[in-house]
């Protein structure tokens, strides 16, 4: 029996209105589940929510929490949004089908109706309000849930949507998991013995220590990295890492904050470490090597690139032209992309012919109907995680770095 | 053949009976599925091109991302869902999915799932005991 306080009792109750109650109950079947003794407070949340996963049902849940005054629907903490399912201003280049279109128009509604800032990112701990050791938090994106976790220390469970958003009503969240410090402690080790050099490295290096991992509860534990990584490539590695492994911590040893050295993460001796060599990082990219060179479209995204990428992404296309027949895609958030114009990134990339996405993030924009709509079959990007989500898109995905993807995007095959 | 019970932790969602579905393989309704056409489409998948609908799933872990919480109550809204899920370990998306979305699911059982149960069984989930019966030859 997960243990309440008063004032969760009263919305448990409804004093403080129906949206809050539903939320307490649903907090209380996934804290049973899991076996949670109490609620812990969160600063912030971070909301996921795009209409091809809530569907018309989410949705309609959403609206009918609007429905209710002001003070009984609005959120009780900060809470902010993933990436949404729709750049409206690029809506008609990339062929979104239109009934998605007007559903995220409602969508957009309902959260701003309940208070929710509409920040449309998955880098939110880059460009909105980084995360600080020991906070608790609801975070609701795999990358994010890592980043936040790993590299900052915050502690969030993987919240999804509905999760977040009984959070956001309530300011509370079950006390299990990774808001616990038993679970927070290293069960498997890896040692690099390379570094990896590109993003998409990176991301490779993720994925291999990623696919190892036999469920949410494997925290994995790096070491042999030699200077710390940028935020860039610890994002690439994270977001991989929880992409393939499904879950939301990993310790690097001398660069995570929780990770001075190895006696603080494992209780004894710890076990022996598995490697990663430079053959293990090709042999990710060999395994989404296609056979032959066609390509339809370049998408740089999952995550969300930062002002750096966006940056590289310009400088690579600038004064080159994007093949017709191929179309290239880079996916930022609202305060990133706002810079880019201003500082003339966006220009530079769009005069090439690729196409700057404001607020999604490719795979969370109904990627299959887009691919339909557009005839779009083999997909290139530096981004392990996307990669990994889209084969089951009917995409055949090619894993590259940011140079090969661009490089062939303007030859219009993969060189 | 007479009735076996398969014990789990306690779960989430509604008591249900129907047909297994059974793959040493893991679960995500975003990376494994075509909600659409309600077949699992991720070609890597054990179960590749097999209709999901209506059955009872029993897979080992749960993978992916955190759409599957939204996921799960729209596929039951437009009939696209599992009946239940059966999983070796679930994460915390699985069973907020199953929470929102009124799915029966049950995991950590005494034994692996997916070597307990096999494909075409009939079983009944009851979720509030954390219990699976997989009904013998001839058992309603």
């Amino acid at each position: 029996m997960v243990k309440l306080n008063g004032e969760e009792r009263a919305m448990l109750a409804g004093e403080l209105g129906e949206p809050r109650k539903l939320s307490m109950e649903h907090i209380l079947q996934v804290g049973g589940f899991f076996d949670a003794e109490d609620l812990v407070e969160v600063s912030h949340v971070h909301l996921m929510a795009d209409t091809e996963s809530t569907g018309e049902a989410g949705l309609g849940y959403l609206e009918m929490l609007g429905a209710y005054p002001e003070d009984e629907r609005r959120v009780l903490v900060p809470t902010v949004t993933d990436p949404l399912g729709c750049d409206f201003a690029k809506a008609d280049r990339i062929n979104h089908p239109r009934e998605f279109v007007a559903q995220e128009r409602r969508l957009s509604a309902a959260l701003r109706n309940l208070g929710i800032l509409i920040t449309q990112t998955c880098i939110n701990y880059q460009t909105i309000l980084p995360p600080v050791l020991g906070e608790h938090l609801a975070y609701g994106d795999t990358g994010s849930s890592i980043y936040a976790n790993s590299v900052m220390g915050a502690r969030t469970n993987f919240q999804g949507g509905p999760s977040a958003l009984a959070a956001a009503l309530t300011g509370r969240v079950p006390r299990y998991g990774f808001h616990l410090d038993e679970h927070r402690r290293g069960t498997n080790l890896w040692e690099l013995r390379c570094r990896p050099e590109s993003l998409s490295d990176w991301g490779a290096a993720g994925a291999i220590v990623g696919r190892a991992q036999s469920s949410y509860w494997e925290v994995p534990v790096i070491v042999g990295v030699d200077g710390a990584p940028t935020s860039d490539q610890l994002k690439q590695f994270g977001a991989a890492l929880a992409s393939f492994g499904s879950t939301p911590l990993f310790h690097m040893v001398g660069v995570t904050p929780e990770a001075p050295d190895l006696a603080s993460v494992f209780e004894g001796a710890p076990p022996d470490a598995a490697v990663i060599a430079r053959a293990d990082i090709d042999g990710v990219y060999s395994a989404y090597r296609p056979g032959d060179d066609k390509l339809d479209v370049v998408v740089f995204a999952a995550p969300q690139l930062s002002l750096v990428e966006m940056q590289q992404v310009g400088l690579l296309l600038r004064d080159r032209s994007v093949h017709p027949d191929v179309t290239v895609l880079a996916a930022t958030s609202p305060e990133i992309k706002a810079a880019c114009d201003r500082m003339g990134i966006t220009g530079t990339i769009e005069a090439s012919g690729a196409v700057v996405l404001e607020g999604v993030c490719f795979y969370q924009m109904h990627a299959r109907e887009i691919g339909e709509a557009n005839g779009w079959r083999r997909l290139m990007s530096n981004s392990a995680k996307i990669v990994n989500i889209l084969g089951g898109y009917g995409y055949e995905p090619v894993l590259g770095t940011m140079e090969h993807c661009i490089d062939s995007a303007v030859a219009g095959r993969i060189v | 053949m007479a009735d076996r019970i398969l014990r789990g932790h306690v779960g989430i969602g509604p008591k249900v009976t129907g047909e297994a579905l059974v793959a040493d393989d893991n679960f995500s309704a975003r990376y494994d599925l075509d909600r659409l056409e309600g077949v699992f489409s991720r070609p890597t998948h054990k179960l590749a091109g097999r209709s999901y609908v209506g059955r009872v799933l029993a897979l080992n872990v749960a993978k992916g991302g955190v759409a599957t919480a939204w996921m799960l109550r729209e596929m039951a809204a437009r009939g696209m869902c599992p009946l239940a899920l059966l999983l070796n370990f679930a994460n915390p998306i699985m069973a907020q999915g199953a929470a929102f979305g009124g799915v029966a699911l049950i995991d950590r059982f005494e034994v692996d799932i997916t070597n307990a149960i096999r494909t075409g069984e009939r079983v009944t989930v009851d979720p509030e005991a954390g219990a699976v019966t997989v009904h013998g030859r001839g058992s309603r």
